[in-house]
């Protein structure tokens, strides 16, 4: 027999904070339907008088024609190759980039020059697979030479075949350091002699 | 009669090609009206060129349709080690051809006078002298009674595909179409017997002969008038028919991958998809029918419009058809178009709340409507 100075609680208890609770009008089925069908049909309306009216009634960019003007503030997305004063590029093919890259999407052929004492091995051939790069920025990280940078640009490769989304030296070195006020060129000397020249 | 076969020649040429297209343009309608529902802009990136030019017809994404179909048609036609070869290729014709056959007895148009018609061509209006044919397939008193036994057929047609798919997914896809569609046909009976009482005819071009009339002074005599709630009711009962979401329990992708077309693969598994967009038309073709007056506008009738204040407007018989047939297919389209809304608003049922949502709220509202409607009808007198 209960003791009825310690009534018995029938209440539910909640099993979670945010368990939701239903009013009565929302457990009569039928008018939250019809609170739903005027929330799309609302929707619908909108959009189709955007359209109607000439203006885009969806936040859908056309990808390949249309390029979101939105991208992060750091966003890097292409690389550089650095150039000497005279044009040739400060890359000296050593391979570290292409070692370090997680992605295997820089392939360099180093070529040999007997005149120049100074840098004899320079790239024949610097390509990047843009396919398979995941714009890690290891490849800026590892150069010992400052030859390769990333910039704040995105590649502009969308293409029904990957093989066309190779690029090579000479777009790779279209960059004209000069301009970079953030990395200035040539490179401030640095504390250690006989540094990267 | 040579007459009468070329005129039902013409009609059964137009309602397959109405039922064909309205089942093509609705999967853009959906594709499209769901993308726009959402913020999104839909499928348009299949286009057609023109030979030897670079111009690409896109057309807002309406080719979809056909790439649609042609890559259905030229997939593998998979078909699963099964006991039941027979049923397993006939389950999907089970389904499409009693959803097309139900249109047969749905009125789309008043009475045609080809004598009338033709005044301009003496020989051809001579030929069809005064005979008068309504605008429906088949002209049964019975019409409503058909509706429901076709209607009733396409459960089977769901059942032979899950059982003889041996795929445990079939079967149970195949169960729970038969649990639900069996409840809902209740249901859906249940909610056009009031208006049977009011009408007091099961004859289809009859019921929209009657909603040309007038009630309460200005209201058209629509059956949305007379019976709201079961309008509201034979709605969701059809939908539920018809397994689209939120009622979509027997195909139900996250549970059961695809039902009781799981098994199903090419055109065989289009023939379900297509039934399914068909039959979409058919129900809007039937909901304007019982509750929309039909194929004519508030207050028209065969001879043009009586309005409320007793005013007359007569229109010439040529004039007359195009409205109906032009008012038949608007009305067709705008439920179409709702059907989609609703399907592009509502999530999914449980399965429990499915059976429990059709037995305990629509059964019981449906009898009591037919309650008041039936007491209604004898303190009344009868109708008009």
């Amino acid at each position: 027999m209960s003791n009825p100075r310690t009534p018995q609680v029938k209440r539910r208890v909640r099993v979670y904070w945010n368990e939701p609770t239903m009013g009565r009008w929302e457990s009569v089925y039928l008018l939250e339907v019809v609170r739903g069908l005027l929330i799309t049909g609302g929707v619908f309306l909108r959009n189709m008088w955007k359209w109607c009216t000439g203006r885009k009634g969806a936040v859908t960019a056309y990808y390949p024609e249309e390029m979101r003007p939105d991208y992060a503030k750091g966003n890097r997305g292409k690389h550089v190759l650095v150039q000497r004063p005279d044009g040739s590029p400060q890359c000296v093919a050593c391979n570290m980039c292409a070692t370090v890259c997680p992605a295997k999407v820089i392939e360099i052929e180093a070529a040999h020059d007997p005149a120049d004492p100074a840098h004899p091995k320079s790239p024949a051939r610097f390509e990047i697979d843009y396919s398979r790069c995941i714009f890690c920025g290891l490849c800026v990280e590892a150069c010992p030479e400052d030859a390769i940078r990333m910039v704040k640009d995105v590649p502009d490769f969308p293409g029904p075949d990957r093989h066309a989304m190779w690029i090579g030296k000479e777009e790779l070195l279209t960059w004209q350091p000069a301009r970079d006020a953030a990395k200035p060129y040539p490179a401030r000397p640095r504390a250690t002699a006989g540094g990267p020249t | 009669m040579m007459q009468d076969f070329v005129v039902h020649v013409v009609y059964l040429f137009y309602a397959i090609s109405v039922l064909m297209g309205m089942g093509t343009i609705l999967t853009w309608v959906e594709r499209k009206q769901g993308a726009v529902i959402s913020d999104r802009i839909g499928a348009n990136r299949a286009y057609i060129r023109l030979p030897f030019t670079q111009i690409k017809l896109v057309w807002i994404g309406l080719f979809h349709g056909v790439a649609d179909g042609l890559k259905l048609l030229l997939k593998e036609d998979f078909k699963p080690a099964t006991y039941d070869a027979f049923a397993y290729a006939i389950a999907p014709w089970v389904v499409f051809a009693p959803v097309l056959l139900v249109f047969a007895v749905v009125p789309f148009g008043g009475a045609l006078h080809p004598g009338e018609l033709f005044s301009g061509l003496p020989a051809v209006a001579a030929w069809f002298g005064d005979r008068t044919y309504q605008l429906q397939i088949a002209q049964l008193d019975a019409g409503l009674l058909i509706v429901f036994a076709f209607g009733g057929l396409t459960v089977i047609g769901a059942m032979l595909a899950g059982w003889s798919s041996s795929n445990k997914f079939s079967m149970l896809g195949a169960l729970r179409a038969g649990s639900q569609m069996i409840s809902y046909e209740l249901v859906m009976g249940l909610t056009v017997l009031g208006l049977i009482l009011i009408f007091g005819t099961v004859d289809l071009t009859a019921i929209v002969n009657q909603q040309s009339g007038i009630v309460l002074g200005v209201l058209p005599a629509w059956g949305v008038v007379l019976q709201p709630l079961a309008a509201v009711l034979f709605l969701t009962a059809a939908m539920a028919e018809n397994r689209r979401t939120p009622f979509d329990l027997p195909e139900a992708e996250s549970e059961l991958i695809a039902g009781y077309y799981t098994e199903y693969s090419a055109m065989k598994m289009g023939i379900f998809m297509f039934a399914e967009f068909i039959e979409i038309a058919v129900i809007a073709a039937l909901f304007s029918t019982l509750f929309l007056g039909g194929y004519n506008l508030p207050y028209m009738h065969d001879r043009g419009f009586t309005l409320p204040g007793g005013h007359e407007i007569v229109l010439a018989h040529g004039t007359v058809l195009v409205l109906q047939l032009v008012t038949f297919l608007a009305k067709m389209l705008l439920m179409s178009s709702f059907q989609i809304l609703v399907r592009w608003t509502l999530p999914r049922f449980r399965y429990d709340q499915l059976l429990r949502f059709a037995w305990k709220f629509l059964f019981p509202i449906c009898l009591a409507n037919l309650v008041v409607t039936a007491v209604a009808v004898w303190a009344l007198g009868g109708f008009q």
